[in-house]
């Protein structure tokens, strides 16, 4: 492995209308499984991606039912990456920003999730390698 | 550590939050110790005109009492200490006249914008 880094990603898109979280989770996955602690400061819209209520559905226009369209959740996948961190030498720390959960009400969050403020996001980036703003746009 | 915050993406959601969450963010950061400067691009080159005016929005019955005000935001963050540079091109080809930006914001042209990110440790796009 290079040497240890540890790096900031600010995410800010709402989970399933784009592309960007995706991506971003990508980046994420590879940066743990190479040992980089990384943290998630999840902003305004992108507080929902860990939301614990998220659920499967069925698809009729796929015509399959819920077991077999095994839809996609963002809070599995954020699940997955703390197991992946948990798994090897890095440390994931998943912050969504306070504010943002009450306005949108999503305050029960997946495992390993935690409340902060803009304070923790800069307290983040001071102390990272580098920092990856993925905004709405 | 110092950390530029450039701002494109502009009015995405002003009306729902009252302000911009980039700008919004930045002064969060700022309260909490952060040594920032925000640079405007594109559409976020409105933000620094002086006098823009938001009110008298109505939905249905309710009635936007408290809208957002993007220029004094921009002058609270020049207020408390926040450099606030605006990209000169970027004005110039929306028909923005820098008379009319606010008092203490910046204008850079874009060549001079690699000086500028230097001067950071961090550059954030939002």
């Amino acid at each position: 492995m290079s040497e240890k880094k540890k790096l900031t990603i600010c995410l800010m898109d709402a989970p399933f209308e784009q592309a960007r979280t995706v991506t971003a989770l990508r980046l994420v996955d590879l940066a743990l499984r190479r040992g980089h602690d990384v943290t998630v400061f999840a902003y305004e819209g992108a507080v929902a991606l860990s939301f614990a209520k998220q659920k499967k559905h069925a698809n009729a226009v796929h015509g399959c039912g819920v077991e077999e369209e095994d839809h996609p959740l963002p809070r599995e996948w954020i699940a997955g990456l703390f197991e992946v961190a948990a798994q090897g030498d890095a440390k994931l720390d998943w912050i969504n920003c306070g504010l943002c959960v009450d306005e949108r009400g999503v305050e029960e969050a997946v495992q390993g999730c935690r409340r902060g403020s803009p304070a923790d996001f800069w307290g983040a980036a001071t102390g990272s390698t580098n920092t990856l703003v993925v905004a709405t746009r | 550590m110092r950390a530029l915050q450039i701002i494109r993406s502009a009015y995405r959601c002003t009306i729902e939050e009252q302000d911009d969450p980039a700008l919004w963010i930045a002064r969060a950061m700022k309260g909490a110790g952060a040594s920032l400067a925000v640079l405007l691009r594109g559409n976020a080159v409105g933000y620094a005109v002086e006098g823009q005016d938001a009110t008298g929005l109505s939905i249905g019955t309710r009635a936007q009492t408290r809208p957002p005000s993007l220029d004094q935001d921009i002058n609270a963050l020049i207020g408390g200490g926040t450099d606030v540079y605006v990209v000169a091109e970027d004005a110039d080809e929306r028909g923005i006249d820098v008379l009319g930006f606010a008092p203490g914001v910046k204008t850079i042209p874009r060549h001079e914008l690699p000086r500028l990110f230097a001067e950071f440790d961090q550059v954030w796009h939002w």
